[in-house]
């Protein structure tokens, strides 16, 4: 048998592994970070690839980078809006601008559920064009998609030090504290917000320009796979440690989590399936401490039993 | 410095749980006041102190700090001249990060004019914490990449003290702050609380549950029954009183006992 992994597999799952790893990293900053599990994900991803899909097809790659950022902001800006203006809960916040997306999203794709690239300049195909040509060779796009998680890594870990980064990490810590420290947090979880659903939009048409393809509903299940992939991320790195240590952890849960559907795609799992696996293995990375907790629990209170048994002769 | 005019306070008003937490309560303490309140569960002293922070915004009535009316200013924003210690340790400083973290949050009340939102924490910064954090003398200045969570009750609650008071503010509330502590480190907390007070001649508002305390610390004690202040007293009638004084005097403004299972006699 030949080895499971091939250099383009190994390539892709990489090369996925790092966009996807942006969404991972919005969730870092929403559902550990601001301790907010924002439901606008799914449709912020499909929001970003609808409008960098459109903006590339204008025939501005870069633009449409930048294009997507910015519509996830006013995603993410809505959701916080509305939690924090508006007094609605939290994830109903998200889901409610999640369904909203809906329709906007068709509408930026010309009211059609699917938009082709196929021939319009990408920064891919602009790449091919020119690192490809030198001795990267076909690495091009590991090359591109790793330089552009590394500087939105180290502007994250920048900001995050920074007082304004710090009162976002506050108001996710403790509440109350921040009140007490003449922090508003109403304008904290608004930045936290919008900066999570620019990643999510950039990665969303990141995506778009990878695939050649928009279509409407790219985004289903995202936050759940961002999630496996920040809580691989954190059992492999802890959920304890700096925040380098953090963001790194992250980006490699994803990478990770990319590589497991890869070896699963070659040992024939279907493709439909790996959306029950990612939740599967959500439910499972989630409710595996807890489990442990009862078990070691169960287990103490199995040897007293045992113990006390003993002592009385039985 | 801090005039409460006939405030009011009610939770819950029309339904079974309806509860007169305030009732037209004034107040006026003076620029350096330092007064202690005591008075039994339920009496509203932490209503009136969250009154005056800004968790609630009164149904009647006015605050003043400094002259300015801050009835309606949003807790955040009264923050930046009030201190609030709270009786658990845990409430006043973001376990998952490090004490210099929060020392540099602590630090934004001074700078929030100058708009130093983008900044990160300078070795300038560094070296004021730790010298700050020294005056502790709890060995914190050496674990300044620590996260507070890893740090005890008192070493908490000192650090709070340290942080509400790291800018001077012009109120301060501290909200039965040394009551979750051992004795000793109680005692401790209290001494630095006194000393930070007094040298920056902070104005002071502090509960307490030991009647020996209300009469010996600052130079002013409250006594609240039912949502309003019921005896008031300082200078020369305050320093001749004893505990059992205070306690009649309770009894007599109240009409009942001072019903409180935590009064501390000692």
């Amino acid at each position: 048998m030949s080895s499971i992994f091939t250099a383009s597999i190994f390539m892709s799952a990489l090369e996925l592994g790092c966009i996807y790893a942006l969404v991972a990293l919005a969730l870092f900053i929403s559902f550990t970070i601001l301790n907010i599990a924002d439901l606008t994900t799914d449709g912020c991803f499909t929001l970003g690839c609808a409008v960098g899909a459109m903006v590339s097809l204008a025939g501005h790659p870069f633009l449409a980078l930048i294009a997507a950022m910015v519509s996830g902001v006013c995603a993410g800006f809505v959701t916080a809006f509305l939690q924090t203006r508006l007094g609605v809960e939290s994830i109903l916040a998200g889901i409610i601008v999640n369904t909203g997306l809906y329709t906007i999203n068709i509408a930026v794709m010309g009211f059609s559920s699917i938009a082709n690239l196929f021939g319009c300049d990408t920064v891919f195909s602009l790449g091919k064009d020119t690192i490809g040509a030198s001795f990267i060779g076909d690495w091009y796009k590991v090359v591109i998609v790793i330089a552009i998680l590394l500087v939105i890594a180290l502007l994250l870990w920048w900001f995050l030090g920074t007082t304004l980064g710090m009162s976002i990490r506050a108001t996710g810590d403790n509440a109350d504290m921040v009140k007490s420290s003449s922090i508003n947090p109403t304008l904290t979880i608004t930045v936290g917000l919008c900066i999570a659903n620019s990643l999510t939009g950039l990665s969303g048409a990141l995506i778009a320009q990878y695939q050649k393809s928009a279509d409407i509903n790219i985004g289903t299940g995202m936050v759940t796979i961002a999630l496996a992939s920040l809580i691989i991320g954190q059992t492999l790195i802890g959920n304890k440690g700096s925040i380098p240590r953090r963001i790194l952890g992250t980006i490699l849960g994803s990478i990770l989590y990319r590589f497991i559907v890869a070896i699963a795609l070659r040992l024939s799992v279907p493709a439909e399936a790996l959306k029950l696996v990612s939740a599967i293995i959500v439910a499972v990375a989630i409710a595996t401490p807890y489990v442990k907790r009862k078990l070691s629990l169960k287990k103490r209170e199995f040897a007293n039993y045992r113990g006390s048994a003993r002592k009385e002769g039985v | 410095m801090l005039k409460l005019d006939n405030i009011s306070k009610t939770f819950n008003p029309g339904t079974v749980n309806e509860k007169v937490a305030l009732k037209n309560l004034s107040l006026d303490l003076a620029d350096g006041d330092f007064a202690t309140i005591v008075g039994s569960n339920g009496a509203g002293k932490s209503t009136m102190f969250n009154a005056i922070a800004g968790t609630f915004i009164v149904d009647e009535g006015n605050i003043y700090l400094d002259g300015e009316d801050i009835t309606f200013k949003k807790e955040y924003v009264r923050s930046q001249d009030i201190g609030h210690l709270f009786q658990d340790p845990l409430k006043g400083t973001a376990p998952h990060m490090t004490i210099e973290e929060n020392m540099a949050l602590a630090y934004l009340r001074a700078s929030h004019s100058t708009g130093k939102l983008f900044s990160r924490i300078s070795a300038k910064d560094k070296a004021k914490f730790r010298e700050q954090l020294s005056l502790l003398g709890m060995g914190l200045e050496d674990r300044m990449k620590q996260p507070v969570g890893l740090l005890s009750g008192g070493q908490r609650q000192a650090l709070t003290l340290l942080m509400a008071t790291f800018v001077t503010p012009k109120l301060l509330l501290l909200d039965e702050h040394t009551a979750a502590l051992d004795p000793a480190t109680a005692e401790k907390v209290l001494e630095l609380t006194k000393s930070i007070v007094k040298e920056r001649g902070i104005t002071c508002l502090m509960v307490t549950h030991n009647m020996h305390q209300a009469l010996e610390v600052g130079n002013r004690t409250l006594m609240m029954n039912a949502g309003n202040i019921v005896f008031d007293t300082s200078g020369e009638e305050r320093a001749h009183l004893t505990v059992a004084d205070l306690l009649d005097r309770f009894k007599i403004k109240a009409g009942e006992d001072l019903d409180n299972d935590r009064v501390l006699l000692s």
